[in-house]
């Protein structure tokens, strides 16, 4: 047995590039929404896209972006993006079981491209006992594409999408990971967790600083299951992979 | 500390916001390269992942308008009653695009 038993299906890697294709046309008109956003905050064209290329996290890049000036303060910057993106430390974590099994340049290389959607499919695939990484590495990609593609058509023709709210299209990151939510398993364990999780993101929305609520909500949560384990996951565990043959 | 946005200083802040990103897309993994994972670290994270979702939602839910609030409950109701991803999240975009449209 190798050091890193991780066996990395490219042909799955294809098919979890496929699997995200329709979501990725969404991420496409959200980039669109972005681009025009960059443009109207006087960003020009090539560095609204330099910026989805090497950001590639939506939420945050709106928010810096809002506060564009002939100044950029730079540690207030800092920290509205490091607030909203700091749930990619939990769901990086969360991912850790599988990564660990893979070498360590290949780990860091995959997080490169960690973001909701790939990161939601992935989650619930290993909640429902399956080892999914191609999707990061696939599903990753053609969300990457699709974030630069749409940032690139806002830019140069964002006057087309002058109300993406009118078409439903600011819910679909929310739509789809609700979705993905209710695909995964639901034991008395993960409902109860959801129910802090819920009440606790919550309240820190209301009453602590801006943009500390999923990491808090997603916390409280972790709590329930630090302290209600699954009855022997050991087994289940091994029986699962059993069934992967290996 | 304040940078200008000429087209140095926007590659500069463009930069620092890719860095800060970068961190936070490595740092859960490089600190738990660090823990030994017990099953009851397993349990923690695997409840964490499942509450980041919900973490997300709610605060979407309650803090947007109407048809953000419909999005979601049909998007729910959908994936409940027919189970396909895909389906259930056009749903969802098409309730927030008649509700809006007709609110």
């Amino acid at each position: 047995m190798s050091a890193y038993p991780y066996q990395f299906q490219s042909r799955n890697v294809r098919l979890e590039f496929l699997r995200l294709l329709p979501i990725s046309l969404f991420v496409v008109a959200f980039g669109a929404a972005f681009g025009l956003a960059a443009i109207q905050k006087g960003l020009s064209p090539l560095e609204a896209i330099l910026m989805s290329t090497t950001v590639f996290a939506g939420a945050s890049q709106f928010a810096a972006v809002d506060m564009w000036g002939a100044q950029v303060s730079v540690l207030p910057m800092m920290a509205v993006v490091f607030a909203i993106n700091s749930r990619h430390l939990l769901m990086g974590a969360s991912l850790y079981p599988m990564l660990k099994d893979v070498p360590t340049g290949r780990r860091y290389g995959l997080l490169l491209l960690l973001t909701d959607a790939n990161w939601a499919v992935s989650a619930q695939d290993y909640q429902n006992g399956r080892h999914n990484l191609e999707v990061i590495l696939g599903g990753g990609l053609v969300l990457w594409l699709a974030w630069i593609v749409g940032t690139a058509l806002g830019v140069y023709f964002g006057g087309l999408l002058q109300n993406p709210k009118a078409l439903g299209l600011d819910m679909v990151l929310g739509c789809f990971l609700f979705a993905m939510a209710l695909g995964g398993k639901k034991s008395p364990r993960v409902l109860v967790a959801w129910l802090v999780a819920g009440v606790a993101s919550l309240a820190a929305w209301k009453w602590l600083p801006p943009n500390m609520h999923v990491v808090v909500g997603a916390l409280a949560g972790g709590v329930i299951g630090l302290f209600w384990l699954e009855p022997k996951p050991q087994e289940k565990q091994s029986r699962a992979e059993g069934d992967h043959g290996h | 500390m304040a940078i200008e946005t000429t087209t140095l200083g926007v590659l500069g802040l463009i930069a620092i916001m890719t860095l800060t990103t970068l961190m936070t897309r490595f740092g859960g993994v490089f600190i738990m390269s660090f823990l030994r994972i017990s099953p009851r670290i397993e349990s923690f994270i695997n409840t964490m992942a499942s509450s980041v979702l919900i973490a997300i939602i709610v605060p979407m839910a309650v803090s947007g308008d109407l048809g953000a609030l419909a999005a979601l409950v049909a998007t729910g109701v959908s994936m409940l009653v027919i189970r396909k991803p895909l389906p259930a999240i056009a749903i969802g975009l098409l309730t927030a695009a008649l509700v809006r449209y007709f609110g």
